[in-house]
């Protein structure tokens, strides 16, 4: 009995070895994601994780990969868990041929991820969060943050009130609040409001919210008691349904209260109803499902039940962002195959990518994203590309946000100096020389 | 009345009604805790899985709001019954510490399922409680909500049934003999078994409460397990066997917590409430430490 295991054993493998080699793998592209399914922040992890699983997995069924390279997906849970988001890069490093880029999705695990990314030289892209003053290129080779920083958020918000009020001088004398997650990324826009404040002449009122913000009753007796004219909010998970619903309990104007992009989902404003009509929050992309690429996401994945989530679900705020962040980070790896010349990039090439990267709305309309974000071109010096930002609205009754506004463009004669200062100050402690970017 | 009168006053109920709300919580915990000896880490989960089975039922079913709590009501039931034939039963006599760990493991597994029957989605609860401010007295100055109202009014109930409930049935009885003494409970004939199945029913029951007062006001998401946070202070304060404690003590924590945050906030920082609320619980055990009405074990050795 055992001998004819053995037998069979050996049979198998001789059909089977030859077979492997003849049908060779072709070059396959690893990226990890760096995902969170479950714990507290689901809620928000799920919706881009799908959208970052559905982009890659388009490419791979519409396009057969990028340039004829597959592409592999590597999804590692984190529970937005900082030491798990760790655990996960160190196991899916060496994944494959290696993996190509990083998308921590949590500013926490950002900021554990530089110094080791970096010495691994592995690019880290951490779209939109993170620390800002990686914008420094020339201090952080690795790491991109585009297409906007926190601080860039902040500039935005701020012209888009003085806008409201009448003009950047109109600002003298207003009272600005921010409420905000009392954590790292929550307190990366202070400074910035801190500085315009000092410039623009407003009253900027700190009002910190504790993880994970489910209970903020004095934090909104203050607002009630201080009357700000506006309200900011930097907020993550349950701390935005909470917030929306307590300004609208204690009637606060829904449309003087923007939060950042990460405070602007489905999931913020839909457990409050009617109440939440009128919310804004800062946008870097359209919502929506009405793109030339969620149509062919549709027929190519969804239709053939291929989707990463729910069909209904496809276009939702986070959804779009975890799809343009494959969208940007693919065109980057595009990119550093024509420099190299490969079909098989390594993660230095890929990085090499990254800072040629240029999708410019022409490009946007090949890839069925016409008016869906704006243009970026990334270089050696800046890695946190344009900057811009715009504002959405919440319709409560059609349940969608509308983006209202144009794209305001940062005010970098207030994050110029900012990100100098704090980049400095990194590669000082790090000791990092600055590189040149001549 | 002056502007800081007023809004000492509106701070000082504010500080009332949230303390209402941690104390919903610290019941369900005090329940299992009186009658069976047990520190159940799982009852914010339990409070969590319970507002979740509710909202699904609702969603998925289409049925109206009471007919989905009685359902939920039977679901919390059937899973008492499960936790002590599949958990309980095997750990009769094992040290507190070891239960408490099975309660540790029971979390992870009641998340999970939690998880799979009805996805990770925030979802909004909506079983008819009011919303929004209660308006004549936001026309005087003063900032309440109409669900903490209803959430004051509910525990008042709750703890009146449950006071009956320990006093005057013979199960009540039997619950309070079991909590003194498992083996000399079992010896003059009551059922642990039963016993557990009926105290771990009620706490689901009141994690029921917890789950619709809390998932009204924030959607029901993961996040209502990490609740429980806000139950310890609590718990430590009023006591872990005692049911006004739980309520006197969630009183305190609520309004200690937002005096501090409010009038201390300008002068060592804001986002001081969650800490300040340990800080204010272990003050108290310094003079008390089993609490304010925690009853004072004195163990002959």
């Amino acid at each position: 009995m055992m001998f004819r295991k053995i037998t069979l054993a050996i049979a198998v493998a001789a059909i089977a070895v030859p077979m492997a080699a003849a049908t060779a793998p072709a070059a396959e592209l690893t990226i990890p994601s760096l995902a969170y399914r479950t714990g507290p922040y689901a809620p928000n992890g799920i919706p881009f994780a799908n959208g970052y699983a559905d982009y890659w997995n388009l490419l791979n069924e519409r396009d057969g990969g990028i340039e004829g390279s597959k592409i592999k997906v590597v999804e590692c849970e984190t529970a937005y868990n900082t030491k798990q988001g760790v655990e996960c890069y160190e196991n899916t490093k060496g994944e494959g041929a290696g993996a190509l880029v990083y998308q921590p999705l949590s500013t926490g695990i950002t900021y554990q991820l530089i110094p080791k990314a970096s010495s691994d030289q592995i690019p880290v892209f951490s779209m939109g969060y993170g620390r800002t003053s990686a914008a420094n290129g020339k201090v952080f080779d690795w790491i991109f943050n585009f297409p906007a920083t926190y601080w860039d958020g902040a500039t935005t918000i701020v012209q888009y009130i003085a806008e409201q009020e009448g003009g950047m001088d109109k600002l003298k004398g207003k009272k600005l609040a921010l409420v905000y997650h009392n954590s790292a990324y929550g307190k990366e826009p202070i400074r910035t409001l801190e500085v315009m404040a000092e410039k623009f002449g407003y009253n900027l009122l700190l009002l910190p919210v504790d993880h994970p913000g489910q209970e903020q009753k004095a934090t909104w007796l203050q607002v009630r008691k201080e009357r700000p004219d506006w309200v900011m909010m930097w907020g993550w998970g349950v701390m935005n349904q909470v917030a929306v619903k307590e300004a609208a309990s204690i009637r606060y104007p829904m449309d003087r209260f923007i939060g950042i992009w990460w405070s602007g989902s489905e999931n913020d404003v839909l457990p409050a109803g009617d109440a939440a009509n009128g919310y804004l929050s800062a946008a870097v992309h359209a919502p929506g499902a009405d793109f030339g690429v969620h149509k062919d996401i549709m027929k190519f994945l969804y239709d053939k039940d291929k989707g990463a989530g729910e069909r209904d679900r496809v276009g939702e705020v986070l959804y779009n962002r975890g799809l343009v962040a494959a969208m940007w980070t693919s065109e980057a790896i595009r990119t550093a195959m024509k420099i190299h010349g490969t079909n098989e990039p390594t993660a230095a090439q890929v990085r090499d990518g990254f800072e040629n990267l240029k999708v410019d709305e022409a490009r946007l309309a090949e890839l069925g994203l016409k008016g869906f974000t704006y243009g970026i071109e990334i270089s050696c010096e800046n890695h946190s590309g344009p900057g811009k930002a715009a504002i959405q609205q919440w319709d409560a009754k059609a349940k969608q946000w509308r983006i209202i506004s144009k794209y305001y463009d940062r005010l970098p004669e207030i994050t110029g100096p900012l990100i100098e200062e704090d980049s400095a100050a990194y590669a000082k402690e790090n000791n990092i020389t600055p590189r040149s970017c001549n | 009345m002056g502007d800081s009168l007023l809004y000492f006053i509106e701070v000082t109920i504010g500080g009332l009604l949230a303390g209402v709300m941690y104390s919903l919580v610290a019941l369900g915990f005090v329940l299992i805790f009186k009658a069976s000896g047990i520190f159940n880490f799982a009852q914010g989960v339990m409070a969590l899985f319970a507002a979740l089975t509710l909202v699904g039922l609702m969603e998925k079913l289409g049925v109206p709001a009471w007919v989905a709590i009685v359902m939920t009501i039977g679901v919390m039931i059937l899973l008492a019954w499960l936790i002590e034939r599949l958990v309980l039963q095997h750990l009769v006599n094992q040290d507190p510490i070891i239960l408490f760990m099975a309660t540790i493991g029971l979390a992870y597994v009641l998340e999970g399922v939690g998880d799979l029957m009805w996805g990770s989605d925030v979802k909004a609860l909506n079983v008819g409680l009011p919303d929004g401010a209660v308006d004549w007295m936001f026309d005087l100055g003063i900032y309440v909500t109409k669900l903490e109202l209803v959430a004051a009014a509910t525990a008042a109930a709750l703890v009146a049934v449950l006071a009956v409930f320990f006093q005057r049935t013979r199960i009540g009885r039997a619950l309070r003999a079991v909590a003194d003494d498992h083996q000399a409970a079992l010896s003059v004939g009551i059922s642990l078994r039963t016993i557990w199945v009926i105290v771990w029913s009620v706490s689901g029951i009141v994690a029921l409460v917890a789950g619709i007062m809390w998932g009204s006001s924030s959607g029901v998401q993961f996040s209502l397990s990490l609740i429980a946070l806000k139950a310890l202070p609590v718990l430590i304060l009023g006591g872990f066997t005692s049911i006004p404690g739980a309520i006197i003590g969630g009183l305190i924590i609520g309004v200690g917590e937002k005096w501090a945050e409010i009038y201390l906030g300008d002068y060592i920082g804001h986002a001081i409430e969650n800490w300040f609320a340990y800080v204010l619980a272990l003050a108290f055990l310094l003079i008390r430490p089993q609490g304010l009405f925690g009853e004072k074990i004195i163990e002959r050795v």
